[in-house]
């Protein structure tokens, strides 16, 4: 049992070692340098690379919705009947072989690879012509219109966040507050709702409206904001009972001061992240109409619309799909990866695991 | 539980009622209505006053229409295929369509649920990594996208299945369309499940039931996935939404005769009365769909199962 | 001494990876659990006392790492001594012979250690079924009889119970009742009363007591409250900053405390009789793992810090044949520095207290 009390320690010991030990520093409680919730949340989302690259191409993609119409000299309604068809074609890219203008065609007699834009035997009239995406069946630009097409989607995305950050956060926040009756009646009006699919709310009301922007609009408005009703009022549920509620309460604090400075504050996090989410689904549900042909009447163009009309003439010119559909996802690939990465900054039950 | 039960059932119901009226209003008010189309001869006009009562109130024809709704009455199309009752048209195509969402709700939910589980058990490696990249595509990419890409791959260019949908070879060219579908339905579920799993695996219950020493697999699925089920089983009710959404283009670039399609053709060529039937019976798919959800989450927690008689509301 | 070792814990050190580095969380323990007796772990949150016997379930999370050490349990259940080295084993190997079977545990909060979706019944036959093979008759009959044990009234009825229907307190008895099923021989209890209410708390540890005269198990306990291992322990360990800083018997802890920590606990218990206006507070915060350490890592709170203790850590130097400390006070060289007075009444008080309550 004696094994560990012998030291055998070859320690010289000091003249000075067993005196007691001055001016140390006792008694004063160590201070970590303390972060703030946001600078935490800050940091833990840059660390986050998913979310940082969803943000950065957000960014990009905005950039691109604002200029990219203006960066060549098509517009997006300009027909060039003579142009029709015309695969890719990029500077640079074209004397590496690829986008070069060539795309290739399966005839009856097997497959050949057709470029119309430079013809050996003749000219062309194209010989200066670059469309970068292409262009379509009655010769408009694809590039000018995948970006004009992405103002569509980023509009809905905005109209997305209002709809929720407006009249469902505000639904939530007051019917988890009050409770009792009017809870009661305000969740059971948004239960019956919800129970009508999207689907069903959106196609009769592009019966009794002209299909368009505003029908869309309109739509989303009625539908958006369910979910996030349902985030805000199980947050103020677990707040309202809490002790700080109850002293601003006793402070004679009122109720509609309360909701908004004391509750919002504290759960206006998880209110993002909700609204982030509903973006993703605001997109593909505009998506969705447009390709069924219930999108923004023509020549407009989203990006739905887009992948419709390039689906009729998908397997002979497959490429005119490609940049609607790369663009749409790469939209809703970076927002999920935002949301994520901001649920992820938000939620410190994640943290460290 | 029996009131939990009860009070789902009155609001599906409401919820039920509140779309047959609205879409009586339409029927009444909307200037393009087959009630008031300038094409109908008179006596069609006054077959349908007498089979809709339009000379009662509207109170009473409302009664009627909801009495014809729900026995299966829907009325004859317009301009799809002229006088044909719509149960005809919708006898054949109704079965196509359940068939195939059912697949993919089959599909998506197994497939998800593996993918989610092994990114749970193997958190922070590859697999993790490869399971989250696949969901986060799977949720990011409308089905039409899946559809294009595999009707384009394995369709058009490999010729492994039919680009376009065959009765004569109903499995083989529902397989695209099931998979399309599928996979927003498999990225959400595999989500969840690891979100759920990683959660439940962290709790102070597994940690009991590791220190009893009870063997892997019972921990696994006795112990965790049946406590990250339950909140799973909320996803779904969404899900059936995004699959109705999604069965509209997959059933139009398949050329499935599913009523995903009949709906698109009815919106493309104004058939209002296909639309109204249409809507009814999503919503109606829609509402029992959720119910059996919500029903089914009640029976799976004992937490609401066994919840006193007035303290179950959920919050 | 004569007492039969059940566990016996040498030199145990493990450390946790983390975003931040790092964190050696066990810095060389050793300890040692004899059969039919009770040792407390004491110590601050982060001193390592849930670690260790994480170590010992062989259910450390998947970044803690065991850098050296071992622990060996010996069993005597059989008849013979049967000597086993935990850490040699899998995580598989030892739930299937160790957790549950020989060693069980009782976790701190009640209301999140149950499995929500299952009975009760259900959740204390389970381990019976698995490590005993028992038939299904007679794990019921053994968990009725557990639950009564544990002092559930009408067992029968609450077999099918759901933990959601159940009080904090008596979720607390079906935990223990869990933990007994297989008749482990040791039983670890990870703080089992600090999320339940005062009178609560007191009833559950007797019951502990109870069981543990009726079947001889030996219990380890891990608390931060003192008035807990007063009640309790035969043997108390005190750690801080991952290493035992002093251990003995329960009078001797609490009698002759000899290290600096161990006397800053005692004052800082809250106690009735205290006049003092200000509850004594150990100053500082507890020591951050994350540094290296150099010198004793309790210097920087200790008023009784020598220089030493900032260049050289304190080996443990034996006081009695039970008796451990590690602090240079203990030295030959060292001067005399005895306990502070206050803490020196308050010793005396209790002491007297205890006369008074006829010795318990």
């Amino acid at each position: 049992m004696s094994s560990h009390n012998k030291e055998t320690v070859s320690f010289e010991f000091k003249p000075d070692d067993f005196l007691m030990a001055e001016n140390h520093s006792i008694g004063i409680d160590r201070v970590y340098p303390a972060q703030s919730y946001w600078k935490d949340v800050l940091s833990s989302f840059l660390k986050n690379k998913g979310a940082a690259a969803g943000f950065i191409a957000i960014v990009f993609v905005i950039f691109m919705a604002i200029a990219g119409p203006y960066m060549n000299g098509y517009t997006y309604n300009e027909q060039i009947i003579a142009n029709q068809n015309l695969a890719p074609r990029v500077p640079v890219l074209e004397k590496w072989g690829i986008m070069d203008g060539s795309e290739t065609m399966s005839t009856s007699t097997g497959k050949v690879t057709v470029n119309r834009y430079i013809d050996s035997k003749k000219t062309t009239g194209l010989e200066k012509t670059y469309y970068w995406f292409g262009t379509d069946v009655l010769g408009r630009d694809m590039f000018t219109r995948t970006f004009m097409g992405t103002r569509i989607s980023l509009y809905i995305a905005l109209v997305a966040v209002l709809v929720d950050m407006c009249f469902g956060m505000s639904y939530g926040l007051i019917s988890g507050y009050f409770g009792g009756a009017v809870d009661n009646a305000m969740q059971r009006f948004a239960e019956i709702l919800n129970g009508i699919p999207t689907l069903v709310i959106v196609t009769l009301l592009m019966l009794v409206l002209k299909p368009g922007l505003a029908t869309i609009t309109l739509a989303l408005a009625i539908t958006g904001w369910i979910g996030m009703n349902r985030v805000a009022r199980a947050q103020v549920l677990k707040l309202k009972e809490q002790e700080f509620i109850l002293a601003s309460r006793t402070l004679g604090a009122g109720d509609f001061y309360l909701i908004f400075k004391e509750i919002l504050p504290n759960i206006f996090g998880q209110l993002i992240i909700m609204s982030m989410f509903s973006i993703p689904n605001a997109i593909f549900t505009e998506a969705f109409l447009a390709f069924i042909g219930l999108g923004v009447p023509a020549p407009l163009a989203s990006l739905g619309s887009l992948i419709s009309d390039a689906f009729k003439s998908f397997t002979t010119h497959p490429f005119m799909i490609i940049s609607p559909v790369v663009v749409l996802a790469v939209i809703m690939l970076s927002f999920n990866m935002l949301a994520d990465g901001l649920r992820d900054a938000f939620d410190p039950k994640m943290k460290e695991m | 539980m029996k009131r939990y039960i009860v009070k789902r059932i009155c609001i599906s119901a409401a919820t039920l009622l509140v779309i047959l009226l609205i879409l009586f209003l339409m029927l009444e008010l909307m200037p393009g209505s087959p009630f008031n189309d300038e094409k109908l001869t008179q006596s069609q006009v006054a077959l349908l006053n007498a089979k809709y009562g339009l000379d009662k109130p509207v109170f009473i024809r409302f009664l009627n229409y909801v009495k014809n709704m729900l026995s299966g009455d829907f009325g004859v199309s317009y301009t799809i295929s002229k006088n044909t009752s719509i149960t005809t048209l919708l006898s054949t195509r109704l079965p196509i369509s359940i068939r195939i969402g059912g697949q993919a709700v089959l599909m998506g939910t197994v497939v998800g649920l593996i993918l989610g589980l092994i990114a749970a058990l193997n958190h922070n490696t590859i697999l993790d990594t490869l399971t989250t990249v696949i969901s986060v595509l799977g949720v990011s990419l409308p089905s039409y996208v899946f559809a294009l890409g595999l009707s384009y791959t394995l369709g058009y260019q490999f010729k492994w299945f039919p680009l376009l949908y065959q009765q004569q070879e109903a499995v083989k060219s529902s397989v695209l369309p099931t998979i399309s579908l599928a996979m927003f339905t498999v990225a959400t579920v595999a989500r969840f499940t690891r979100t759920e799993m990683l959660e439940v695996l962290g709790s102070d219950y597994m940690l009991l039931a590791e220190s009893k020493g009870l063997p892997g697999w019972r921990l696994i699925l006795i112990h965790g996935l049946r406590n990250a089920l339950i909140p799973i089983v909320t996803v779904l009710a969404p899900l059936v939404v995004s699959l109705m959404t999604g069965s509209l283009v997959v059933e139009k670039i398949f050329s499935i005769p599913g009523i995903g399609s009949l709906l698109v053709t009815a919106i493309q060529s104004n058939d209002y009365n296909v639309i109204v039937t249409l809507a009814f019976i999503y919503s109606a798919m829609y509402i029992g769909i959720m119910l059996a959800v919500d029903i089914l989450y009640g029976l799976i927690d004992p937490r609401i199962r066994l919840a006193k008689e007035d303290d179950y509301e959920q919050s | 001494m004569n007492k039969d070792k059940v566990l016996s814990i040498r030199d145990l050190s493990i450390s946790f990876q983390t975003s931040a580095g790092e964190v050696n969380a066990i810095r060389g323990v050793n300890l040692d659990l004899y059969q039919g007796e009770t040792l407390a772990i004491v110590g601050e949150s982060g001193s390592g006392k849930s670690v260790t016997v994480k170590a010992i379930m062989g259910i450390l999370s998947g970044n803690g790492k065991i850098k050296s050490g071992t622990i060996d349990f010996t069993s005597r259940k059989s008849g013979e001594e049967v000597k086993e080295a935990l850490l040699s084993y899998s995580k598989k190997e030892m739930r299937r012979r160790i957790n549950g079977r020989r060693i069980a545990m009782v976790f701190q909060d009640p209301m999140t250690s149950l499995n929500p979706t299952m009975p009760i019944g259900s959740q204390i036959m389970e381990g019976m079924r698995y490590h005993y093979k028992t038939n299904k008759k007679e794990a019921y009959e053994k968990a009725v009889k557990l639950l009564d044990l544990v002092g559930i009234t009408e067992p029968e009825k609450r077999m099918k119970s759901y933990p959601h229907q159940l009080s904090g307190g008596m979720r607390q008895r079906v935990v223990i009742a869990i933990a007994l099923s297989c008749d482990p021989e040791i039983l670890i209890c990870d703080e089992p009363t600090t999320a339940l209410d005062v009178t609560i708390q007191a009833k559950i540890l007797e019951l502990i007591k109870e069981i543990q005269k009726k079947t001889g198990i030996s219990v380890i306990y891990i608390t931060h409250d003192l008035g807990v291992v007063a009640k309790v322990a035969d043997y108390v360990a005190v750690m801080y900053a991952g290493k035992v800083v002093e251990k003995g018997l329960s009078e001797e802890i609490f009698y002759e405390p000899r290290h600096p920590y161990t006397w800053g606990l005692l004052s800082a218990m809250p106690d009735l009789n205290t006049d003092d206006e200000v509850l004594y507070t150990i100053p500082g915060s507890p020591f951050n793992l994350l540094n290296k350490t150099e010198g004793d890592a309790f210097a920087e709170r200790n008023r009784f810090a020598l220089n030493i203790d900032y260049r050289l850590e304190p080996p443990m130097f034996q006081i009695t044949e039970t008796h451990y400390a590690a602090t240079w006070l203990l030295h030959e060289n060292a001067p005399a520095v005895s306990m502070p007075e206050a803490l020196k009444e308050r010793i005396k008080r209790m002491g007297e207290e205890v006369d008074l309550r006829g010795g318990e």
